[in-house]
């Protein structure tokens, strides 16, 4: 396929109550492929559904059919264990069939257990030790910005992830090099593998951290489109040389009762029985939107 | 003792002495920044010791120090190579593969982007500052990365040429420079390609297998020993990985003994590598000189080199005790 710049190749969905019938559904999705898969990271996909939905299907600009195409914004999803949510959201996106959800951390899968290029080119960084994105994510955009080309970059940690030091040498240089081209999403779920993460090592106040850093901070409802949309286009559209960092709030296995606000579930895959119990849960959840 | 004939063998080595391998790569660096606009620069605050500073002076724009901070910095690369540019990012050695080495692999090898890496103080001959400045593992930590290309070069000509191969090589790739001036081996017609060993002397007693400034140490080794009548090769192994196997096959075969010298632990470097190809090839006797599982100290490079086992006499004591088993 030809390279374009026709910007209208991203998908775009217009309704809120769209978006809200395609979160629930992609959720179905996560479910169903950690299920099958027999491993995998629920807690974390389902908290950042919302964050990716609105990325994918309203405000960056991609061409599914055209994953190379030089002008793109780029993603990276730094917490690479939540990568069922971003399948789900490539596969709906059209990057690829469907069916590779039937075939997830399976030999051969282009949805490896963290995302990985070599299988799946569509994904714009390997990432799986945590605390990498956003260090890459700024190369990404130095580039764009020497290029003097538009396209943007998003990076999105998770809260555990911003004790790993090299975000915050990452954080000290986006700002202070006026990459307002770069937008850091924080998916802060509150829990990380041990427990909750200010149990572990507090990490609060982090809309004052970033503040001084230099960052613009936007503190959202990470589950509520009217908030994480207006703030994704607010941090594309920066002009005033400051880089975003998003810090969304979420809650982890968001939209299943029994994954939500434990770390139980952080890496632990549903049984048939728990797949089907949760599966039920949002299908009845869909009817009323 | 046997020894086969040489067109007159060298008994007297006296080499000019040239620039360190650190300050060939800041030329390189401008070189390839005049005629690739892609090429961008990255250091961690040691870029007047690395000789990055060289590319800053000549391509400001194209130049970023990231502060002290070596991990960001191989991540910055790695994102820059995945949007189409050609980075260089260059530290101490010790930093830039110790500290970044999980960036390395996550966002180098695994990828297999297309970003290089420059350690300069490789070894021990940095003297004075100590082994935590002393980078003696950067050959074995860069050689268990998948699809790394690492390299020693011996001298300035061998280092600039070296440069310009890692840029026209897709893939990650890796570089140790040193920081004392080194023996001049080479011109600036000489011409390298990354997995091709340079010989010096066509001696069939032992074969010499050596990089960085350790084939200027094993060329008066090669002096010293044809004083005495026997005659030696030296092969320049400037390509750690992919290691020249068909050179040390080669190496093997005619002369039945081996001798490897570099300036970096026993473990993991250049004799680990060559000794893969010994054993894949033509098994023959070897002997190894190298840092033996230690770090090392303050003192004056010579100092240190003697003391640690690496210069010329101790090659020539390895060359002899190869010799002794050869052809048992």
């Amino acid at each position: 396929m030809s390279t374009t710049a026709d910007v209208s190749a991203a998908p775009r969905i217009e309704s809120i109550t769209d978006f809200k019938r395609l979160a629930n559904r992609l959720r179905i999705d996560i479910i169903k492929m950690i299920g099958t898969a027999g491993s995998g990271h629920p807690g974390g996909s389902l908290s950042e559904v919302e964050l990716l939905t609105a990325l994918y299907f309203r405000v960056m600009r991609h061409n599914p059919k055209d994953p190379a195409w030089p002008d793109r914004d780029r993603f990276i999803l730094s917490k690479g264990h939540g990568c069922p949510a971003l399948y789900a959201v490539m596969a709906e996106a059209g990057y690829i069939d469907k069916s590779a959800m039937n075939t997830l951390r399976k030999m051969g899968s282009p949805f490896q257990g963290h995302p990985d290029r070599r299988f799946f080119p569509a994904i714009e960084a390997n990432t799986g030790s945590l605390g990498q994105g956003l260090s890459m994510g700024i190369g990404m955009a130095l580039a764009a910005k020497l290029d003097k080309k538009d396209w943007h970059t998003f990076v999105m940690i998770g809260d555990g992830e911003s004790q790993e030091g090299q975000n915050w040498e990452a954080a000290m240089f986006a700002p202070y090099h006026k990459l307002q081209n770069l937008t850091l999403i924080v998916d802060y779920n509150h829990i990380q593998l041990d427990g909750f993460v200010k149990d572990i090592l507090d990490i609060s106040p982090l809309v004052e951290k970033f503040e001084a850093f230099g960052w613009r901070t936007l503190a959202i409802d990470g589950h509520d489109f009217n908030q994480v949309i207006p703030a994704l286009e607010t941090a594309r559209s920066a002009k005033d040389g400051k880089p975003t960092c998003i810090v969304a709030n979420t809650v982890k296995g968001k939209g299943v009762s029994f994954m939500e606000n434990t770390a139980k579930w952080h890496g632990v895959a549903p049984n048939p029985e728990q797949v089907a119990a949760a599966v039920a849960e949002l299908e009845a959840a869909a009817k009323k939107l | 003792m046997s020894s086969t004939t040489v067109s007159n063998p060298k008994t007297k080595y006296e080499p000019k002495m040239g620039v360190a391998t650190r300050e060939a790569y800041g030329q390189a660096l401008v070189e390839l920044g005049k005629v690739n606009p892609n090429v961008i620069v990255l250091d961690a605050d040691l870029a007047k010791s690395t000789f990055s500073a060289t590319f800053e002076k000549a391509y400001p724009d194209r130049f970023f120090t990231v502060g002290i901070a070596e991990a960001n910095m191989v991540g910055i690369a790695s994102g820059l190579a995945l949007a189409g540019k050609l980075p260089f990012a260059s530290s101490f050695a010790v930093f830039i593969c110790d500290k970044g080495m999980d960036q390395l692999r996550v966002g180098a090898a695994y990828p297999n982007v297309n970003a290089k890496f420059v350690g300069s103080h490789g070894g021990i001959s940095i003297g004075e500052d100590g082994p935590s400045q002393q980078s003696v593992e950067d050959y074995a930590l860069m050689c268990a990365l998948p699809g790394f290309v690492v390299l020693s070069p011996s001298d300035e000509f061998c280092a600039r040429a070296l440069v310009h191969r890692m840029a026209e090589h897709v893939g990650p790739a890796y570089m140790r420079t040193g920081r004392p001036k080194t023996a001049i081996i080479y011109g600036p017609d000489d011409k390298f390609e990354i997995g091709k060993a340079k010989q010096h002397g066509d001696g069939r007693d032992v074969a010499i297998i050596a990089c960085g400034l350790e084939v200027s140490y094993s060329l008066e080794a090669q002096a010293l020993l044809a004083a005495e009548g026997i005659n030696v090769r030296v092969l320049d192994m400037h390509t750690i990985k992919p290691v020249d196997e068909a050179a040390v096959a080669k190496a093997a075969e005619e002369c039945g003994a081996i001798v490897t010298a570099e300036e970096h632990l026993l473990d993991g470097g250049l004799g680990s590598q060559v000794a893969r190809a010994v054993g894949k090839s033509r098994p023959v006797p070897m002997e190894f000189v190298g840092i033996n599982n230690t770090y090392a100290e303050s003192a004056t490079p010579e100092q240190l080199m003697e003391k640690y086992g690496l210069t010329a006499p101790h090659i020539v004591k390895a060359v002899k005790a190869v010799l002794k088993r050869k052809g048992r």
